[in-house]
């Protein structure tokens, strides 16, 4: 197998006649996170849908490890964790059941990984209380537990510290810091530049409107 | 090699073109041959010796019947074509056919309800054709009614496509079920298609009709289709061209 | 592959070497099985959503008589299509939710993208939607049936038949509903999408109960209908999951 490494060539995408992603080039390997900043409606959010596969780009190609993503996209799947605008969580579970069901369908989970992650996101208050008594910040961090619980080596998130406080937002950084260290890739798209300890790895790319 | 010619004859600019020089060469035939097959049905052909001249409503009702099963195959077929090569100019025959295929099925539910007043003393009976049709016709709706629920021209495409190919798989279950529960129900209703009995004379209009009726839907469906590529590729630079030219 | 050796050390590695692994780490029938689960506690958490398509049910077939007449004698003979056109509009009723709340909170996203198969896990919340209301109404059709002038011994066939077709009438459905998950109050695009294909359902099930209803075989009517299930369930969870795809996109 090949280095862990998302590339998009020249990626084309409208959307009816809103052609909005104009020949995107990216990479973004290793070690590395790559942050998308531009304003709203410049194609951020489709870029990383793009980049996940959700979305089907009309010209060019998102390859990952040097291959097609569409050529196996349940293996790529299996390596990749895509954290939406939403926490995919349902506001009738508790926040430790939302994350038994939802990292459950991919991989095997013990009770003690699902504690670790959660007290790793200051969750141990709120862990056991429905999602619906949870504030929006603390649901943003239940969905930042379920992203380590993945275990895999690619990040794509869509405004991760959207929601969260000042700590919050420094949990972000040091978690995606802990990934690219350890050798994984992410790509954000932010609106403010993500606060990591550790910026070598740390790269910006733009989108604009032409 | 061979990929290439597909594609190119698969382009927008170019099916555009195409169809507007192709569709004279059928609308013309089909023109000439439904006079045809109306002067054959109406006037040559002789009464039946049961229905008199009522049954001469056939050399439309079933032409009508035909082409509304047709054009749902062909919708289908071209619909799970787009669906699975992500063809767009595939998605737009799918899409220029329904309206024309809709009404169709229309016409021969009409035609139907008016041939049963005469052969069953009411405009309306639970016949399993007549049945059938009106499910394909609620089929046809579903398909519109979908599509136009779409605000992107893409994701309609492709919701309405597999919704197609659903209802293709489904259309025989349905008309054999519809057959069956008819048969518990009443006996076997007149058939009106397949007579041995019919003479020449009489099914010989009946073919020109259909051959007429499917020239007919040909030539629609390219003039539709020019319509549906040009609102599909208007932000395209070659439509301003092909319109000036 | 990474090279252990160049990773600093974190509280614990952030991806395992599993992710290297071209199957997902759970069997797809073991992931169906948890959305099953899940989706079966959270009805339980959210009861009245559960008792809505009963008690719609109950209603429908109560109208009948106050329209018709209140004499047995005349209910009994159109006593199975009342029963079946009112399950497949309960049926209907609770369609339209079967994927719009995993839909707006992301959690089709995140099945789309887990790495298994979405069809497995589409099928399993289909069969929850079954558990939640084809089943239910089975059991509560024989009671409808007899207040509609049934007797006693077409219990058995009500219940058979009903559950049978209710399975068909989930897949069909679960269609439907995928297709118009993008839509705003798709109720009754939804009902124009899924009645027509639900008809031979209707028509081999209503068949059933009233050979039932009638005190005769019902096998070769059952028969049909269990055909049509399971033709559904070999298709209907496929073009489900191709249409969630497409609405995802």
């Amino acid at each position: 197998m090949s280095e862990f490494c998302l590339k998009g060539e020249n990626v084309h995408l409208w959307r009816g006649d809103h052609h909005v992603l104009r020949g995107v080039r990216f990479q973004v390997g290793a070690g590395e996170c790559l942050q998308l900043t531009g304003a709203n409606g410049t194609g951020k959010t489709t870029l990383l849908r793009t980049a996940c596969g959700l979305a089907y780009p009309e010209g060019g190609e998102i390859t990952w490890r040097g291959q097609n993503i569409r050529e196996d996209m349940r293996a790529f799947h299996a390596q990749l964790a895509y954290l939406g605008h939403e926490p995919p969580l349902k506001s009738e579970l508790t926040a430790r059941e939302n994350l038994h069901y939802w990292i459950g369908v991919r991989r095997r989970l013990e009770g003690r990984e699902l504690d670790q992650a959660l007290e790793r996101v200051g969750g141990n208050q709120w862990a056991d209380r429905p999602v619906r008594t949870l504030s929006a910040g603390q649901k943003r961090r239940a969905a930042l537990a379920g992203l380590t619980l993945m275990r895999v080596p690619l990040w794509l998130l869509d405004e991760p510290t959207t929601n969260l406080d000042a700590e919050g937002q420094k949990l972000v950084g040091t978690l995606i810091d802990e990934h690219v260290q350890a050798g994984g890739v992410a790509l954000a798209a932010v609106h403010h530049e993500l606060a990591v300890s550790r910026p070598n790895g740390l790269r910006r790319m733009e989108l604009t409107f032409d | 090699m061979a990929w290439t010619w597909f594609h190119r004859l698969a382009s927008p600019p170019h099916v555009y073109r195409l169809s507007a020089r192709l569709t004279p060469w059928l609308a013309w035939p089909a023109a000439l041959l439904i006079v045809a097959g109306l002067i054959g049905g109406l006037w040559l052909a002789p009464p039946d010796y049961q229905q008199g001249d009522g049954y001469r409503i056939i050399y439309v009702h079933a032409p009508s019947a035909w082409m509304s099963l047709f054009v749902y195959t062909t919708m289908a077929v071209a619909a799970g074509i787009g669906l699975i090569w992500r063809m767009k100019v595939a998605h737009a025959v799918a899409a220029a056919s329904a309206p024309v295929g809709a009404s169709f099925t229309f016409a021969a539910l009409v035609t139907g309800s008016l041939w049963g007043k005469p052969m069953w003393g009411t405009y309306w009976q639970w016949d399993p054709r007549l049945t059938s049709e009106l499910i394909l016709l609620f089929l046809y709706l579903g398909y519109m009614g979908l599509r136009s629920a779409f605000d992107d021209v893409q994701r309609a495409d492709r919701a309405s496509a597999v919704l197609a190919v659903v209802g293709l798989v489904n259309v025989p279950i349905i008309h054999y079920s519809v057959v069956w529960w008819n048969s518990l129900h009443q006996a076997p209703s007149l058939m009106y298609l397949g007579k041995p009995t019919m003479p020449p004379s009489m099914y010989v209009p009946l073919l020109i009709m259909l051959v007429g009726f499917t020239l007919f839907y040909g030539a629609v469906l390219l003039v539709r289709l020019r319509g549906e590529v040009l609102s599909r590729e208007r932000a395209a630079s070659w439509i301003r061209e092909a319109v000036r030219a | 592959m990474t090279d252990s050796g160049t990773m600093m050390p974190p509280v614990r590695p952030a991806f395992d070497s599993a992710s290297d692994a071209t199957h997902p780490a759970v069997t797809a029938l073991a992931a169906a099985r948890l959305v099953l689960a899940r989706d079966l506690k959270l009805a339980f958490r959210k009861r009245s959503q559960l008792v809505q398509p009963l008690a719609f049910f109950a209603i429908v077939t109560t109208l009948f008589p106050l329209g018709v007449s209140p004499e047995l004698s005349r209910l009994r003979p159109m006593a199975a299509g009342v029963l079946w056109a009112a399950a497949l509009l309960a049926s209907l009723l609770a369609l339209e939710m079967l994927f719009r709340d995993d839909a707006q909170d992301g959690t089709l996203e995140q099945y789309a993208l887990s790495g298994g198969s979405l069809t497995w896990l589409l099928a399993a919340k289909t069969a929850a939607h079954w558990l939640l209301t084809g089943l239910p109404l089975a059991l509560m059709a024989p009671l409808a049936g007899i207040a509609l002038g049934a007797p006693n011994g077409a219990v058995p066939g009500i219940v058979v038949s009903v559950a049978v077709g209710t399975v068909a009438l989930s897949l069909i459905g679960s269609i439907g509903a995928a297709l118009t998950l993008g839509i705003r109050r798709s109720g009754a695009l939804l009902s124009l999408l899924t009645l027509p294909l639900d008809i031979p359902v209707l028509i081999f099930g209503a068949r059933a109960t009233e050979l039932a209803i009638g005190g005769e075989a019902y096998g070769v009517p059952l028969q049909l209908l269990a055909a049509v299930a399971v033709l559904g369930l070999t298709l209907a969870p496929l073009a489900a999951a191709a249409a969630v795809r497409i609405n995802l996109e």
